[in-house]
């Protein structure tokens, strides 16, 4: 292997290795976050199990538990990619490393690639650890899934939130006080336009445009339509097309907006200030 | 000195800031901006091998000097050249031959020392298993215990976690070492470990190094050469016997802070009581 490409897969991996230490480190807090997170995706799923009851109507309580299944783990892996990768800046700031960290010898590219990475492994380790503990509560039948397309609609629908992330990571780095928070109001809208636990049909309508520029709205459309219905990657295109737009598009230039974002930082002298 | 023979050529580097004051929503029109002048006309030559001081109070553009170096900050005018590359047009080929320590060690103070180290190391492009073996070499040799190198950071001594940041600088073999304060708020013992440290490294390694510093005795102590620097601007460089020469009247043997005094009309340990106003990191 080229001794350049080499290097910077090493210096990729430094990321994934430092913040696996961390979640070691931060054991607890992890312990904290999984239980959180497997409480939280309960509550919604019985949701569904409770709707008949809820509204006094016969309902298909199984369609409608896998649907906000579908809607609450999906939700999860791609907000876990989101917040890793847009946090990647604001974490550096809290401890005091981002001058250390930018001044290493290492393309922003290579940076970004090592956090992805970290965050695709811990989102899918997360949401499985969710997803084993759900299926003990709730009967599920997965006998018409297709999971293999399920699959790569997760897959296209990850690469551009890593994306958005990268995007959204430029908050930290232009607003030292403010920027981390900044990134969750971008989370709240993805969640809220994006058809996550209701199809975006039930939207007011100005709100709808927004959903269909939300990669998320895809990435469930096309996961409801393999798991609930067994679609084939074929007549999932209208779900595939704008996930391969938006993860050819979002990727490069995410990591474009963040290098003029840096060169702004470093003309501005906000690398130094601590939030 | 030629150019390309120099370690590090700073030429007529400026830096302003802009502060924003009294504006606090984005309706109000008026905008009260005021500009701090970070670097004024900086230049300075250091030769490869050379423990080269900046000496002055808080504010006074030292850390701003640094951070420019460092690439960390573009300056609005001015070159500066590392072993002949520009920090600007040849970024990544600086970053390779620099490392930097700050006042405050950043670490990821959860993680120990080794762990830490071994993330700056693979940055760096070091064989891992070479590293590690290096990182006990070093941080033992800094006097730290063996099991310290394996716990969290969080519960060393500002002292030790400032020679960590050391060692992690040493790791690299930066042919440009640059120390920003690198010793302030030690205890004496821990001051003088860093500095026999920072000799040590010079002698061993031909690692030239840029320290500053509002210590006088550390200047004195370590420093080939001194530059002065008060308000962004350089007032006096020279040798310690030239910049004492200064200052010399009646026979009296004058020292740093003297220096400082016939230079700028005030104490260095006045600056820093003033700090704040207007100042400059």
């Amino acid at each position: 292997m080229n001794h350049v490409v080499r290097r910077e897969l090493g210096a990729s991996y430094a990321f994934v290795e430092r913040n696996f230490n961390l979640v070691k480190r931060y054991w607890g807090w992890e312990v904290v976050w999984l239980a959180y997170s497997i409480a939280n995706s309960l509550a919604v799923t019985f949701i569904g199990a409770g709707a008949s009851e809820i509204s006094g109507q016969p309902i298909d309580t199984q369609y409608m538990v896998m649907y906000l299944l579908i809607g609450t783990l999906v939700w999860h892996f791609l907000s876990v990619v989101f917040s890793i990768v847009s946090d990647m800046i604001a974490w550096e700031r809290w401890e005091g490393t981002i001058e250390y960290t930018l001044m290493a010898p290492i393309s922003r590219f290579t940076h970004l690639v090592g956090t992805t990475l970290f965050s695709l492994v811990y989102g899918v380790f997360h949401t499985a650890v969710i997803l084993f503990t759900v299926v003990v509560f709730f009967d599920l039948d997965l006998s018409r899934a297709n999971l293999a397309a399920a699959t790569v609609i997760l897959v296209l629908g990850s690469v551009s939130f890593i994306g958005l992330g990268i995007m959204a990571a430029i908050l930290p780095l232009l607003f030292p006080e403010r920027g981390a928070q900044m990134t969750n109001v971008v989370q709240a809208v993805l969640l809220l336009v994006s058809g996550i636990y209701y199809p975006v049909s039930v939207l007011p309508t100005w709100i709808r445009p927004f959903s269909y520029l939300s990669p998320a709205t895809y990435v469930l459309e096309g996961m409801r339509q393999a798991v609930l219905e067994g679609a084939t990657l074929g007549s999932l295109w209208a779900s595939i097309w704008p996930l391969l737009v938006a993860g050819v598009v979002s990727v490069p230039l995410g990591v474009r907006l963040f290098m003029v974002a840096e060169r702004y930082a470093k003309r501005e002298g906000r690398l130094a200030r601590e939030g | 000195m030629t150019t390309n023979a120099l370690a590090l050529d700073v030429r007529h580097v400026r830096k302003v800031f802009e502060k924003e004051r009294g504006r606090h929503w984005p309706w109000h029109r008026k905008k009260d901006v005021q500009q701090v002048v970070a670097l004024d006309d900086v230049s300075l030559r250091v030769a490869p091998r050379e423990i080269y001081g900046i000496l002055g109070p808080n504010g006074s553009g030292k850390s701003t000097l640094i951070r420019c170096i460092s690439t960390l900050l573009l300056p609005d005018a001015g070159t500066i050249r590392v072993f002949g590359h520009d920090v600007v047009r040849e970024e990544r080929i600086v970053k390779e031959l620099i490392n930097r320590v700050s006042v405050e060690a950043s670490f990821f103070k959860k993680l120990s020392p080794m762990e830490n180290l071994m993330f700056g190391a693979r940055l760096y492009g070091l064989d891992p298993k070479v590293a590690r073996h290096e990182i006990v070499e070093v941080l033992t040799r800094l006097g730290l215990e063996k099991a310290a190198i394996f716990r969290p950071m969080e519960k060393m001594s500002r002292g030790m976690q400032q020679k960590v940041a050391v060692a992690r600088a040493l790791l690299t073999r930066p042919r440009l070492l640059l120390l920003d304060e690198p010793t302030t708020g030690l205890d004496p013992r821990s001051k003088r470990e860093v500095q026999a440290f920072v000799r040590t490294l010079r002698d061993r390694y031909d690692t030239t190094v840029v320290l500053t510093t509002h210590d006088m005795d550390e200047a004195e102590r370590l420093c080939d050469r001194i530059a002065i620097i008060d308000r962004g601007r350089i007032v006096a460089e020279g040798t310690l016997a030239e910049l004492k020469a200064i200052a010399r009247r009646n026979g009296h043997e004058p020292t740093l802070e003297d220096v400082f005094m016939a230079l700028t009309g005030r104490a260095l340990s006045d600056e820093q009581e003033n700090l704040g106003v207007g100042g400059v990191a």
